[in-house]
């Protein structure tokens, strides 16, 4: 119970980049760049017939793009029919979820090689329409009544977190902050700039046009004006993750067939999925998702480590307070605590456990159907030491650990790579 | 029709609702109690529940005041310049619900204290000719 019963390896990893991609880009042309992306990095090349099946993640095509059935819609692009070929959903973690039924696919004999891939295409709504395919992933029957957005739900996770452990508004803001520095290096990314270079923008902005300039000292100062303008209270525009199109792939294969496709494949070696009520006051912790312990509880044990053995995590930064309940969840902090570290600089780049060094859902984008597979890809290149830019940590990644929540934290995902 | 002779449906639930009274299901067996209705307990797994009345006071255990709303709320008036709070309530008898929170400054949301004591009211709303009930609350 609970093992890999063949070990399964990350072969290839890619995506398009992302933003707001729409119209000039839909679903089947960012899939199809993700995959061209991950074939280019695999290092000896993999052809439709070297794969088995096609599992496609994504949440809302439906209601975004007016199209279900993605499964052969995207295998049918790269000739992978008369393959089988899914879509998994699971809110944001749909993705997280098409990649590990891959993993146990394989683990059981039944595949060699999967490709695994993300895809979702926003932007096609207005903001307002975005906004109402996401409560869907809540509860529309008592929840979005009573208001809630998505923003709104993570707000009021944000109050009783205040409440409980002190946390503050600064606190938000500096995963912010750090997310964009990274982001500002990632050339995939949706917003490649720092919340300063950001601010400074604005200044020369208000300065062309004769405005009366602001006396922002610093990011703290802009991040609390009007300039950033409050969307669910505490959680202002700065503290959301990105209205996003984008697309992930990954090329997945047993322990075995593996070195045909490369010498240094990176090993999946826990995989772990929880979940939650759908509806928060149902749940017996507003401070803290069950659904993201329990991943952790499967994936750690899988692998025999513990959250001290993870070098650097990719964690699901929907919004800025999810960072920080994730760091705790995940164990690799006490509750109430992981405000301290990320005030240290212990999460930067250079501090002791970098997190969303790919500039994270904040500053790369999240498509939310994307997000899972992405959060791999971002491990294929810092566990191969080849992330661009200024972007790669500066020690050898020999484990990292990938956390993607869906919804308002009714789905997990965590997954552990290792060299 | 009395009360327990209706179905442990979400209709049932949303009827009682309507009929202004906010009402829970409870095991008959371990006594768990649910809001929303439930039909199956989950704490010992058996279907054997009887109508609760609330008493329909509990405390705030969470909230976020909305700036950028829901379309149902923007219909109602809501929005950047009139910002409105969802809530999580924890009611006295032991369950957790949502609800709008009215009765408090939200634009100010900083004066709103979690563990205020609330008690539940029954908020209509006039859409396409029809009138609406939903659960709210606001400060005894």
């Amino acid at each position: 119970m609970g093992k890999l019963a063949r070990k399964v390896a990350l072969v290839g990893a890619g995506m398009c980049k992302f933003g707001a991609n729409f119209p000039h880009q839909r679903n089947p042309d960012m899939w199809v760049e993700a995959w061209l992306d991950a074939v280019r990095r695999t290092d000896n090349g993999i052809e439709p017939k070297d794969i088995d099946a096609c599992y496609v993640g994504n949440y809302s095509s439906d209601l975004f793009n007016h199209q279900g059935h993605l499964g052969p819609q995207m295998a049918g692009l790269v000739g992978l029919v008369p393959k089988p070929a899914s879509r998994f959903e699971g809110a944001c973690a749909s993705s997280g979820i098409a990649f590990r039924q891959a993993i146990i696919a394989i683990a059981s004999g039944i595949h060699d090689v999967v490709c695994v891939s993300g895809v979702e295409c926003m932007t096609e709504l207005p903001t307002t329409g975005v906004t109402d395919v996401l409560a869907t992933a809540s509860d529309s029957l008592f929840e979005y009544p009573a208001g809630a957005t998505f923003p709104g739900l993570y707000a009021t996770l944000a109050s009783a977190h205040f409440h409980k452990y002190g946390t503050t508004v600064e606190d938000l803001m500096r995963v912010a902050i750090k997310n964009h520095e990274n982001g500002k290096e990632n050339p995939y990314a949706q917003m490649q700039s720092s919340i300063k270079d950001i601010m400074n923008s604005k200044i020369s902005k208000i300065k062309a046009s004769g405005g009366e300039i602001p006396d922002w000292k610093d990011e703290f100062d802009f991040l609390k004006s009007r300039s950033n303008p409050m969307i669910a209270y505490p959680l202002r525009l700065f503290d959301c993750s990105l209205v996003t199109d984008g697309a992930a792939c990954l090329f997945i294969a047993a322990g075995d067939v593996a070195k045909k496709f490369t010498d240094t494949p990176i090993w999946i070696t826990g995989t772990g999925q929880g979940s939650a009520e759908l509806s928060m006051h149902d749940r017996e912790s507003l401070t803290s998702f069950i659904a993201t312990k329990e991943a952790a509880r499967q994936a750690y044990e899988m692998s025999g480590l513990k959250p001290k053995d993870i070098q650097i995590a990719e964690v699901h930064d929907c919004f800025t307070i999810a960072e920080i309940v994730a760091l705790e969840d995940l164990g690799f902090y006490e509750k109430g605590k992981a405000v301290d570290a990320i005030k240290n600089g212990e999460t930067k780049r250079d501090g002791s456990l970098p997190i969303n060094v790919s500039g994270g859902l904040k500053s790369k984008g999240h498509p939310v159907g994307a997000t899972g597979a992405a959060f791999a890809v971002e491990a294929f290149k810092q566990m191969r030491g080849i992330a661009e830019r200024n972007r790669q940590v500066k020690f050898d990644v020999e484990r990292m650990l990938t956390h993607n929540l869906g919804g308002s934290g009714a789905t997990c995902v965590v997954t552990i790579f290792e060299k | 029709m009395s009360e327990n002779e209706r179905d442990f449906t979400i209709k049932s639930y949303l009827d009682f609702l309507a009929e202004k009274k906010l009402m829970g299901s409870k095991c008959k067996n371990c006594n768990a109690t649910y809001v929303p209705v439930r039909k199956l307990c989950t704490k010992c797994n058996t279907a054997n529940m009887e109508w609760i009345e609330m008493s329909g006071k509990g405390k705030l255990a969470a909230f976020t005041s909305i700036t950028v709303g829901t379309p149902f709320f923007v219909e109602k008036g809501y929005g950047r310049n009139k910002p409105y709070c969802f809530s999580v309530i924890k009611l006295d008898e032991g369950p957790m619900v949502s609800g709008q929170l009215i009765g408090v400054d939200e634009s100010k949301p900083e004066t709103i204290k979690i563990e205020t004591p609330v008690k539940a009211i029954f908020l209509e709303t006039e859409l396409k000719g029809e009138t609406r009930v939903d659960l709210g609350f606001e400060p005894v």
